[in-house]
């Protein structure tokens, strides 16, 4: 171990905020990317599940082809 | 061989590839955590103090993982786009769309600490050297394709358009990689003090080396996390989105 305490460590010489400015924002931009990415994903989820639902619902009470194409890419 | 090649293929489409990559999510979070601990516990808690510039230095176990991620971000999504262009193939460009804000983060995080760390060792938060000037380049380049993609309404051509900014901008990598070497540039070359002690020099790049390790599968398990939701998104209307989401039986 390089340090004799805590205060030693978090004072890092005399570049502390430096460091842990870096230190600090790094880290929390490396935890907000997956979470948000963790959230996008919840989000289209539900609304994709929520637009299948609604289609399934019209398809058996009107048997014309639909509008809305499903069960095929159109890319 | 051929047999290689056949499976290379079976995981080009986003069908075989989308429950792939979630079960490679996991693996890739756990190697992050287990090398981002070590290269953090060996450069914040072992490796001794720098000569010259004493604690200050330990910024390079972010600063330099960060400026490697950038570049090389850079050069798999510029790869992607390209095949995406050259074969056509749908998940090529999902995959650079997926990797762009990764970079982009990782080009900030670079300039970020890049910052913080010139300000108490050259005593300027920023100087438009040819280092610091082609980063910033580069996360213009990487927040130029992500708008360029977000304005064009149809994916294919969103990526078509986005491949060729790609391409055209990876000029920029080796401008920044050889800059200090071209240019009289105030920023220093990649090796501090290395060469001082070699104790020192040993545990120093190791902890920088675990440190990139950590990054790396970072960029892999957030790029594969946000691969799978732009093919759900963008191939909604398939039957295989439609079972995963178990709205089909």
């Amino acid at each position: 171990m390089h340090w004799n305490n805590v205060a030693d460590f978090l004072a890092m010489g005399k570049h502390g905020p430096y460091v842990w400015g870096s230190v600090i924002v790094m880290a929390l931009l490396m935890v907000a990317e997956p979470v948000l990415l963790r959230r996008g994903r919840k989000k289209l989820i539900a609304r994709l599940k929520r637009q299948f639902r609604v289609e399934r619902s019209e398809t058996p009470a009107d048997s014309r082809p639909m509008i809305v194409p499903t069960g095929r890419s159109n890319t | 061989m051929s047999e290689r090649v056949i499976n290379w293929f079976k995981y080009a489409s986003p069908q075989t590839f989308y429950p792939l990559a979630g079960k490679l999510i996991p693996w890739f979070w756990a190697l992050a955590a287990i090398f981002g601990l070590a290269g953090l516990t060996i450069g914040f808690l072992l490796a001794p103090t720098d000569e010259q510039q004493g604690e200050g230095y330990r910024i390079i176990f972010l600063h330099v993982p960060a400026s490697w991620m950038s570049m090389f971000i850079y050069l798999v999504m510029a790869f992607w786009a390209g095949t995406g262009l050259a074969f056509n193939t749908r998940l090529s460009g999902m995959m650079a769309s997926a990797l762009a804000p990764t970079g982009a983060l990782f080009a900030f995080l670079s300039l970020w600490t890049g910052a913080l760390w010139g300000k108490p060792m050259w005593g300027t938060w920023w100087v438009w050297d040819a280092r610091l000037t082609s980063e910033l380049i580069l996360l213009f380049l990487y927040i130029g394709f992500i708008a360029l993609q977000a304005a064009i309404d149809d994916p294919r051509r969103a990526d078509k358009a986005g491949a060729i900014l790609a391409l055209v901008g990876v000029v920029n990598v080796p401008i920044i990689y050889f800059s200090v070497k071209w240019w009289n540039t105030l920023h220093q070359g990649a090796s501090v003090s290395l060469t001082k002690a070699p104790s020192m020099a040993a545990m120093m790049l190791w902890g920088m080396i675990l440190c990139a390790l950590g990054c790396w599968m970072y960029s892999i398990a957030v790029a594969l996390m946000r691969v799978r939701t732009i093919m759900l998104e963008r191939e909604r209307h398939t039957d295989w989105v439609r079972s995963v989401l178990g709205e089909k039986e």
